[in-house]
């Protein structure tokens, strides 16, 4: 028997209002999702979490029961229709590949890539566009997907950190924050990864900064120093602290030359 | 987030038809601070109407009417695009630099002109439901006038709100006398001066701006003017970047070529950021330096008379002290052509 056999076995026994109340008081957030659209990676780890912690141990057969809910019942990108309340067609691209979904009028592209299409690069740091963690870049500029609504994506090209390497090959930004450490725990590393990319492209292009000296001439800062590349990454927070690394990371994409790392205080 | 209906809007007319027709629809264009607001529970409209692929973003010379020779910036144009486009950073540094200064890259690329124009404050107890506040919840009082409000108003506030407006953008635009250009249901235009286009709180803190539901920002024009050799826009925020501002200053100047130490002030604009619920225009400094040589001794005089007005809360009387320095200062960087 397969295991997808197995599945459908407990799949067949639904909860009972007393276990959903549970559930309830257990993870309120959670609960309306995983009842409508089975458990995933995030709901199981928590979930783990807790039976580690015993809290669980009276709840077992419920536990059992979710944890073994296939993950993709009916596809990620197709949920069941009856958990959207106000459904919207969209259709764009996610590096290089069509999508076609019928999201919630909700979703954040954020969760939208993370959640439906498993592209769990992109993180969800603060959820209201002040750490940077979930920077994509849409048709070439890079933006906050979780201030974006995948509704608003009808049509677009979105690159995420999961669309940079060429095959196996690293884009030369990733190969830079590789060799420069510009990182410790990797949270932030997606979203400043992106962000780098798409602030080098804004540098071509002449765009200035609030640091840049005289925004009167046509071209843009006639040199990236520390400075502008500060400024220009601010959008970007590392809890880490890993900036040095950061900006000695983009210096050299940024140069095509090595540089070299030097510590010091900002 | 509080379900709603989303729908994208294929021509202005209909656009503003759909607003008009619902009065718990919003406009959704850039999305940085509503979609905030929603999540917070905040906002809490049943209707999106989604405007971003409305064109309305162009930037071009202004030909004909009031303010020939200026520039028109679409209501829908990216504040990105906006702080670099040559006609903008030639002719209107200010504005670039204001712009450049608010948010980060990733928020001035998705946020709209008009969208910043009507962005909301900031103010904690604006954004905490759980905190009474008369601009969310009319009529619940306001947790600022008595709580934390380093942050807060020390021009033109209420009994009832003493929250500060947030852009940068608007700071510039008010000193450069820019005019809002918007649309109603009927297909009217009308022009709203930077000046009218936001409120002080009064007893009615809940409304920000002068702009009724179900109409559009279409276009934001610049007049015509002299001030580019001599401008500056100085931030001061708690850090160096991606911060909204204690105090700002947008500080503009023109000499008077008949002069001839070329010391003379023919005209000069000033607007501050951070102090109150509208972009606030020094309207005294300013009266006190016209026609008057700009002297570090004559920058200190206006600022002074414009700052002794303030009415500082509990914990932000530093603003009053800080104002006063910063107006000295963006005047005299805007003397220098940016340099202190």
């Amino acid at each position: 028997m397969t295991n997808h056999g197995m599945m459908d076995e407990h799949e067949s026994s639904e909860l009972t209002e007393d276990e959903k109340r549970l559930f309830a008081d257990l993870m309120p957030e959670d609960l309306t999702e995983i009842l409508d659209t089975g458990v995933n990676r995030r709901h199981f780890l928590k979930l783990m979490a807790m039976a580690g912690g015993g809290i669980l141990a009276a709840q077992s057969a419920v536990a059992e029961q979710l944890m073994t809910r296939p993950f993709n019942e009916s596809g990620p990108e197709n949920p069941t229709s009856d958990s959207l309340e106000n459904r919207v067609d969209v259709s764009f691209n996610v590096n290089g590949i069509a999508r076609k979904l019928t999201v919630d009028s909700r979703m954040t592209l954020l969760d939208t890539i993370r959640e439906r299409l498993d592209l769990t690069g992109s993180k969800k740091g603060c959820d209201h566009g002040q750490c940077g963690a979930c920077t994509v870049i849409v048709n070439g500029h890079r933006m906050l997907s979780c201030l974006t609504l995948a509704a608003s994506c009808e049509g677009k090209t979105v690159q995420t950190i999961e669309g940079l390497a060429q095959g196996s090959s690293l884009h030369p930004m990733q190969e830079a924050f590789l060799k420069h450490d510009g990182f410790q725990c990797g949270f932030c590393t997606p979203g400043q990864i992106c962000s780098a990319v798409a602030m080098l492209d804004e540098v071509k292009k002449g765009h200035l900064s609030y640091v840049t000296q005289n925004v009167r001439q046509p071209a843009g800062p006639a040199k990236l120093s520390d400075e502008e590349i500060r400024e220009r990454m601010s959008g970007n927070i590392c809890r880490c602290g890993a900036y040095p690394n950061i900006v000695a990371a983009i210096h050299e994409v940024h140069s095509g030359k090595p540089v070299e790392q030097i510590f010091r205080s900002v | 987030m509080r379900p709603f209906t989303y729908s994208r809007a294929t021509d202005p007319s209909s656009a503003i038809k759909m607003l008009a027709q619902n009065p718990n629809a919003r406009f959704l264009a850039g999305g940085t601070n509503l979609l905030d607001l929603m999540k917070e529970d905040v906002e809490r409209p049943n209707a999106l109407i989604d405007i971003s692929e409305l064109g309305l973003s162009d930037i071009k010379p202004i030909a004909a009417g009031t303010n020939q020779g200026g520039i028109s910036l679409g209501g829908l144009g990216k504040n990105t695009d906006t702080a670099n486009h040559l006609l903008v950073r030639q002719n209107y540094p200010l504005l670039t630099q204001a712009i450049l200064a608010g948010a980060s890259g990733q928020l001035r690329n998705m946020a709209t002109n008009g969208g910043n124009l009507l962005q909301r404050t900031r103010c904690p107890y604006f954004y905490e439901v759980a905190m009474p506040c008369n601009k969310r919840e009319p009529g619940t009082g306001c947790g600022a006038k008595e709580g934390i409000n380093r942050m807060h108003a020390i021009f033109g506030w209420s009994e009832q709100c003493v929250a500060v407006y947030p852009s940068d953008m608007a700071v510039a635009l008010a000193a450069l006398d820019a005019v809002v250009k918007v649309r109603n249901a009927d297909g009217q235009e009308r022009s709203i001066p930077i000046a009218d286009f936001h409120r002080l709180p009064g007893d009615k803190p809940e409304q920000d701006t002068n702009l009724p539901h179900g109409e559009l920002i279409t276009a934001i024009e610049l007049p015509k003017n002299r001030f580019a050799d001599k401008s500056y826009y100085l931030k001061v925020r708690d850090r160096a970047s991606y911060a909204f501002a204690l105090v700002s200053v947008a500080a503009a100047l023109e000499m008077d070529p008949s002069d001839e130490s070329g010391k003379r002030i023919k005209a000069v604009r000033i607007a501050m950021g951070g102090v109150a619920h509208k972009p606030w225009r020094a309207l005294k400094a300013e009266q006190l330096l016209v026609g008057k040589e700009a002297t570090d001794a004559n920058f200190k005089l206006a600022a002074t008379a414009e700052m002794a007005d303030a009415k500082p809360l509990e914990h932000n009387a530093f603003k009053v002290e800080l104002g006063n320095r910063s107006i000295v200062l963006a005047l005299q960087m805007a003397m220098n052509g940016g340099k202190a």
